[in-house]
């Protein structure tokens, strides 16, 4: 199972807007709480209420400060980052006991828990820190995309969707066939020119992000703005062009 | 190839039980998912208005919340000193003796001994209603420390304000410009929102010195000089008005600018508005010429014309805007400094206002008829909405910031119009719609009347016959008199001091006064354990009620454990703070999805088992007995005014009235059936124009929100201010104390003005403003207990802007020492970029004291998280003329704890951050090692 | 990289373990009977033990024989058929020398082959990681076989080979420290590329995703100063390299072979903690760490 498939029938994947993620954290827990009650073993947590508090998470976010040249203002971009189920996925290959695998039918990278031993060895092989061992289960965790959602018959049809897209209240992530060149996630990465998280690995991510669309560009004007053009310089002719304006009206 | 067989369709739930999310104080409607009677999953309920099914983190995480090791177990008697945290347990019997043995001479001989505040309490009509029958007229919530000054210049100002008063219409807005940190309320709305315009590629303007949460998704960011909003605001107006882009059909038919104002100089009415014998406002109809009230059919109020009467010309309120906004003090070349913002991009930014709101501006074809009797075929949109909360709020300047701000969005036209600001029912309501304050106090005997309210003059102030203030908290006395919400922040503090007075008993609900949500902690803690000189504590009762082991509960004498959010009756009521939309009147219960594992009761329930016991006579039956079994009783059977009731929804004995109807004994099974809330939507074409459309006003009285029409003027100019100042003039029989008048001359402007709060917090030795927000992840102390979301926010860094790192020679990791007049602080540091360059700020409330919430004492909350409460004081530094000055908005008392002012500097690294409190017992232990969270199999 | 000692005595004892199988396999020293018995004994002991202490780092040990399932695909995998096949065929031709003082040549030939195999795979494990830019060059194996060469070579008392090996297996090892150096440079993954931020401006990482630490930065960021490498460089290299070849150098004695050899183990070993701690892992760019 170690090996990859040649193709798979779909590329589900997530698209995430840098542009619109405000970084509230509702996708870590939204995941935190489904994958602790669904597939698998729960996401535990170590020292949950003492020092040195860890747990497992499917999903984090991060933030990052962007300095741009000159002296435009530093930006702040929210960052989540989940498993990005790479077309050419590492964590694959590597993996001694065919536990990770790539799903033929949507590309969906799985681990199953009862093959792995906990080498940690796709851990080490994903560039994205998108897998965590369970320190309590002792198997490798990572992002289903809710593979028990996308496709339960006991959830209703608009709930068919993974817990963090479900969830995220600014609309930031979506979801959907990326491979798929008419679906609605494909549409958006080539409209918003969707990039590849550490192209050069060559990994190939199925997960898309859209950048932040450029800020802080507002036209700056002297004194005599469009629309700021004065009607008058001082309250008495101002009160004049009031009235010439009134009769007008 | 050969795959492992998965379950695709595994059972998600036995059962979801749809109730409302109180994680903070959003409202969200949540789908419990229950397995063997147990919550297995949290999720956003799609079908309510609020959330539409998304949830943010909080909310998700209130698995681990209802679950919490930190949870009280039962009724707890002090046994050792205020302040250790030795406790015995006791049977909820003698507990509710002790409280009534304590309350019921309280009640007989002088019912203000009693001071009753809650704090992030969301059943304000329900806990006021219980103080109006016990009779003190100490009672508030805690909107005084919160945004009050936000409330009140909306209500005064446009009756409603942001939130929960308002919304922008996101789906129509082209701009949408935010002031101050705003991520902590209606905080899914809001993003939400954020989400739909940037989809739209709509524009967004962040108005914060903290480029976080929204400023950092915010296409422009101004980072701003904390406190200089209002000043910002103004030379936006200023600009505005020169270039002559307002909208003046709106300001002349829909606002009190073409009201005149009485000009009299010396006189007692000097400044009032020119009413006729019906007290209705006078205007000059532009198309007879003549003097006439506002609201008669076919007026065209005029902006310009003036009225010579009694050899003095009187002008309307516009004149007097244009006179004070059009002067150069507000020019941007005048302000940039100050604000810290160049003069070119205010005046960019005020150009794109006028560019969106009127060369943007689009049309709803919706016909409705004004209150002048007017039709309209169109509405006309104006897409620029705005939105702040405590950001600019929490200074002592707040009011008057606010009031600009309204003043902006009105003069754009862009407030209840397509693209604008749109309110949500009950609102619009104007000040004048809403009750007065009463203090009207008879021993044994119920209040007068509600509490809180609006004061529109000195009359309506609530002082002793003496003048000296009649409630605890000084609210609506000349040191603040427009204070809506009371002053929570104060009462520690005053009763402390024995000013206005001694109290015997303090009864607190969900406030963390002796951490996070006090000011001045350490002050706050030697007030609750000092002793008189009998050897008596100076408060000498304290009784106190929480679901949790915060820190306020080691200083107490009698805990009254409250149930989690999941285990109780809860209403979101229209009589109080409800859930509605622009395009709906909405209410929401809270129901007991799950069943206490303790002995513990919820706080309405047991409010309404005391009230009982004490024989308030809202909370008995003719007979003596109990009048509501719980708090699920009382929502469904008490009655406000006959029809009205906590619930809007399903009422009348068939369960299908809305607003109005007779109490229906089935409407919580309904609520329940229909997803814990309930929705009346407002008509296509009374949607917009709320204050003016008759279609919506009779639709408000058909509901209940109001028992008659209620059109209104927007105040732009609030006269009830110039009536304080007025007295202050020496004008009228009740007179402020000399040492106010000057102050209320000056703040109380009945047009918007600015002021530095710079001088009152020494800024010349302590140059830089120190902030704090909440992550949008974690709210109130509550959240640091929780172990998802602690993991997320253990510990909070001081964030110093890079200009202050490199002065200070700090780099990341180190620590500093942070000073303001009142206290000093030692923490850990971190740069940020993004930030303005004289600002630092931290996380609020993540700090914990040892041994509170059930957390090890090595917890990093407690060894590296901190508060910066400890540098501020409820009090301004003393100014040499021994009274005591509040820190907060002298209009209003809004706490101003965002006009922080530190120096820092580089610090040695303590062990743990400082200053450091010596634990308390815990009187839950502490929680488990580790988690393995799983319900079902 | 987290230097877990479970990994570092793993790969060094397995490696002169299987150094010292290669060399018995080759007939080197060509002894029979109870000394066959004794070199056996102690190249078993670091094979296998080195074996069972990389079970330590399982999450579930118990379940370590899947692990033989993915040979076409993992190199862990191919790495337990190498070590199994390896032990096996070495066993074999041990009980041949020991018991009935037979060389079976062919059979000491395939084992030693499979001995330096397991070396192999194992230097794979690591190198064939692009997440680890300091690994991912042909230089880690040369540097895993080499020194497991110059090990077995000590330990099987091939003074004169083990001279040459020793002095090789340090060249490698210096070469390998310079070229890594400049290996997560030359990766061309730096914050810019790992969060696609960079045609914004310069990256900087600010808030971490939680405030506490979690399984990544305890498994992947190992921050140590570049002083202290340096100098622990030195001293690996000394211990491993110049000291036995020094003590070998100097007429033969036992006491002089067993220095040597305590020498050289412990030089390896600290050579192996430096490998796994100055290793880079591209994760830690997201956490602004390297």
């Amino acid at each position: 199972m170690t090996t990859l498939p040649a193709k798979t029938e779909k590329k589900l994947g997530l698209v995430i807007d840098l542009d619109t993620c405000v970084g509230c954290h509702a996708c870590v827990i939204s995941c935190k709480g489904w994958n602790t009650e669904n597939y698998g073993a729960p996401l535990s947590d170590q020292n949950a209420y003492g020092a040195d508090n860890s747990g497992t998470f499917l999903n984090r976010v991060h933030s990052y400060e962007v300095q741009p040249a000159g002296d435009a203002a530093a930006q702040l971009i929210h960052f989540p980052k989940s498993c990005l189920h790479c077309e050419d996925a590492p964590c694959v290959t590597v993996c001694p006991t065919g536990a990770s695998y790539k799903r033929v039918e949507d590309g969906i990278v799985l681990v199953n828990e009862y093959n792995c031993i906990g080498c940690g060895l796709c851990a080490w092989a994903c560039p994205y820190g998108a897998r965590e061992l369970d320190q309590a289960e002792g198997v490798m965790k990572k992002c289903t995309l809710c593979v028990d959602r996308i496709y339960n018959e006991n959830l209703p049809e608009e709930d068919r969707q993974p817990a963090c897209v479900r969830t995220c209240p600014a609309g930031a992530r979506h979801f959907g066939d990326l491979g798929d060149e008419n679906s609605d996630v494909s549409k958006l990465v080539a409209e918003r020119g969707g990039m590849d998280l550490m192209p050069e690995q060559g990994t190939k991510p199925v997960n898309k992000y859209l950048p932040p669309r450029p800020k802080d560009e507002m036209p700056e004007f002297d004194v005599l703005a469009p629309f700021l053009e004065p009607v008058a310089e001082e309250p008495k002719g101002f009160l004049g062009w009031l009235d010439k304006t009134l009769e007008k009206l | 190839m050969n795959q492992p067989v998965i379950n695709l369709s595994p059972k998600v739930s036995d059962e979801v039980r749809k109730t409302t999310c109180y994680m903070c104080a959003c409202r969200c409607g949540i789908n419990v998912h229950m397995k063997d009677g147990k919550v297995a999953y949290i999720e956003g309920n799609r079908d309510h208005p609020v959330n539409q099914g998304v949830l943010c983190a909080k909310g998700s995480a209130g698995i681990m919340q209802v679950n919490a090791p930190s949870r009280l177990r039962k009724p707890l008697k002090r046994v050792g000193p205020r302040g250790s945290g030795e406790f015995e347990e006791i049977e909820w019997d003698e507990a509710l003796q002790i409280a009534a043995d304590w309350l019921e001479p309280v009640r007989q001989t002088n019912p203000e001994k009693l001071a009753f505040f809650t704090g992030r309490d969301q059943s304000q009509s329900f806990t006021s209603f219980w103080a109006q029958n016990f009779g003190t007229p100490n009672y508030a919530a805690h909107g005084g420390f919160c945004s009050v000054n936000m409330a009140a210049a909306g209500i005064y100002t446009m009756g409603g304000a942001f939130w929960e008063f308002g919304q922008p219409d996101w789906d129509h807005t082209k701009l949408f410009m935010l002031f101050g940190v705003a991520e902590d309320h209606d905080s899914n709305p809001i993003k939400m929102g954020i989400g739909k315009i940037k989809k739209r590629g709509a524009r967004v303007i962040g108005v914060n010195p903290i480029r976080t949460g929204y400023n950092a998704v915010a296409d422009d960011w101004v980072g701003i000089t904390p406190g200089t909003d209002g000043l910002f605001i103004l030379s936006m107006i200023h600009c505005l008005m020169k270039a002559g882009k307002m909208d003046l059909t709106y300001l002349a038919q829909y606002t009190n600018a073409p009201v005149l104002v009485i000009n009299n100089p010396g006189g007692a009415d000097h400044g009032l508005l020119m009413r006729d014998e019906n007290g209705k406002e006078l205007v000059i109809d532009r198309k007879t010429g003549k003097l006439t009230p506002f609201d008669q059919p076919g007026v065209k109020p005029d902006l310009a014309a003036t009225y010579d009467k009694d050899g003095h010309t009187h002008r309307p309120v516009f004149h007097q805007m244009a006179e004070m906004y059009l002067d150069d003090q507000y020019a941007p070349e005048n302000v940039a400094e100050r604000c810290g913002i160049p003069a070119k991009r205010i005046r960019a930014i005020a150009a794109e206002l006028a560019r969106v709101a009127f060369k943007e501006s689009f049309e709803l074809d919706h016909t409705w008829t004004d209150f002048r009797g007017e039709k309209h075929t169109k509405m006309i949109g104006r897409p620029v909405s705005f939105h702040s909360m405590r950001g600019i709020s929490a200074h002592a300047n707040g009011f008057q910031t606010c009031r600009a701000l309204h003043t902006l969005q009105i003069l754009l036209g862009s407030v209840e119009v397509p693209g604008g600001f749109r309110f949500k029912p009950p609102y619009p309501k104007p000040a004048t719609a809403h009750p007065k304050p009463h203090v009207g106090m008879n021993a044994g005997a119920p209040l007068n009347g509600p509490h809180l309210g609006f004061t529109h003059g000195p009359e309506d102030l609530a002082l002793k016959d003496d003048g000296t203030p009649a409630r605890i908290d000084k609210a609506f006395t000349w040191e603040n008199p427009m204070s809506s919400h009371g002053l929570m922040h104060m009462v520690i503090s005053n009763a402390y001091a024995g000013d206005p007075y001694k109290i015997d008993v303090l009864f607190m609900y969900m406030a963390n006064m002796s951490w996070n949500s006090t000011m001045n902690t350490r002050g706050v803690i030697d007030m609750l354990t000092d002793k008189d000189e009998n050897g008596e504590y100076v408060i000498p009762k304290i009784i106190y009620s929480d679901a949790y082991s915060s820190e306020m509960v080691a200083y107490s004498d009698l805990i009254l454990p409250d149930t989690t959010y999941l285990e109780r009756h809860d209403c979101i009521s229209l009589l109080d703070r409800p859930i509605c939309e622009a395009d709906a009147a909405a209410d929401a219960i809270r129901w007991p999805v799950i069943t206490p594992d303790r002995d513990v009761k919820g706080f309405q329930s047991m409010l309404c088992e005391l009230g009982a016991k004490l024989n308030l006579p809202g909370f008995v039956n003719e007979d003596g007995s109990q009048k509501y079994a719980d708090y699920g009783d009382y929502i469904v059977n008490h009655e406000r005014r006959p029809g009205i009731g906590p619930l809007a929804g399903f009422r009348g004995e068939n369960g299908d009235q809305a607003g109005r109807g007779a109490v229906n004994p089935n409407q919580l099974d309904r609520y329940i059936e229909n997803g814990g809330f309930f929705v009346e939507h407002i008509p296509d074409g009374a949607n917009y124009y709320k204050p003016w459309n008759m279609a919506y006003q009779d639709w408000a009285v058909k509901l209940g929100l109001y028992d008659a029409p209620l059109p209104y003027l927007f105040s732009l100019y609030v006269e009830p201010m110039r009536k304080f100042q007025l007295a202050a003039e020496g004008h009228g029989e009740r007179q402020p104390p000399d040492h106010l008048r000057e102050r209320i001359k000056a703040t109380m402007s009945p047009l918007p003005i600015w002021y530095s709060t710079e001088e009152d917090n020494h800024a010349k030795d302590y140059p830089v403003t120190a902030l704090t927000q909440r992550p949008m992840a974690m709210y109130h102390s509550w959240g640091s207990q929780n172990a998802w979301l602690r993991q997320l926010h253990g510990h909070n860094p001081l964030y110093v802007p890079t200009k202050l790192m490199r002065a200070h020679g700090l780099q990341d990791g180190d620590w500093a020492r942070v000073t303001s007049p009142h206290g000093e602080i030692t923490v850990p540091v971190l740069e940020m970029a993004a930030l303005n360059e004289n600002t630092i700020w931290t996380w609020n409330a993540i700090g914990k004291r040892k041994g509170a919430w059930a957390l090890e004492e090595n917890a990093p909350e407690a060894t590296r998280g901190f508060l910066l409460n400890h540098l501020i004081h409820e009090l301004l530094p003393p100014k040499g003329d021994g009274l005591r000055w509040a820190n907060s908005d002298p209009i209003t008392g809004q706490a101003a704890w965002f006009d922080l002012k530190v120096r820092i500097e580089k610090a040695a690294a303590p062990a743990e951050s400082q200053p450091g409190f010596a634990p308390i017992k815990s009187p839950v232990g502490q929680g488990p090692k580790d988690l393995i969270w799983k319900v079902g199999q | 990289m987290h230097p877990a000692p479970s990994v570092i005595f793993f790969t060094t004892f397995s490696g002169l373990g299987f150094g010292l199988l290669f060399f018995l396999g080759l007939g080197y020293p060509s002894v029979t009977g109870w000394t066959a018995f004794a070199f056996f004994v102690i190249a078993y002991l670091m094979a296998v033990g080195g074996l069972m202490a990389s079970t330590f780092h399982l999450g579930r040990p118990e379940r370590a024989l899947k692990a033989f399932t993915q040979w076409r695909s993992s190199w862990l995998s191919r790495e337990a058929w190498c070590a199994v096949g390896a032990l096996v065929l070495m066993g074999l031709y041990g009980l041949g020398l020991v018991f009935f003082d037979a060389r079976w040549t062919a059979l000491g030939l395939l084992g030693a082959l499979l001995s330096m195999a397991t070396v192999f795979t194992t230097s794979m494990i690591y190198t064939q990681l692009k997440t680890i830019p300091r690994w991912n060059m042909k230089l880690t194996p040369l540097k895993f076989l080499s020194l497991s060469l110059a090990g077995g070579a000590l330990l099987a008392g091939q003074v004169s080979v083990a001279l040459v090996l020793l002095v090789i297996a340090g060249l490698v090892q210096l070469y390998t420290w310079v070229e890594g150096d400049k290996a997560l440079k030359a990766s061309g993954t730096d914050m810019a590329t790992a969060t696609g931020l960079g045609g914004i401006g310069a990256v900087r990482a600010f808030e971490p995703p939680h405030t506490g630490t979690n399984y990544l930065l305890k498994e992947f960021v190992h921050v140590i100063g570049r002083k202290h490498s340096q100098k622990l460089r030195i001293i690996a290299l000394g211990l491993m390299t110049v000291a036995p070849v020094t003590l070998l150098a100097l007429p033969f004695s036992h006491v002089l072979g067993v220095l040597a050899i305590i020498s050289h183990i412990t030089g390896v070993l600290t050579a192996r903690w430096l490998f796994f701690a100055e290793a880079e892992h591209v994760v830690g760019l997201y956490y602004g760490k390297r």
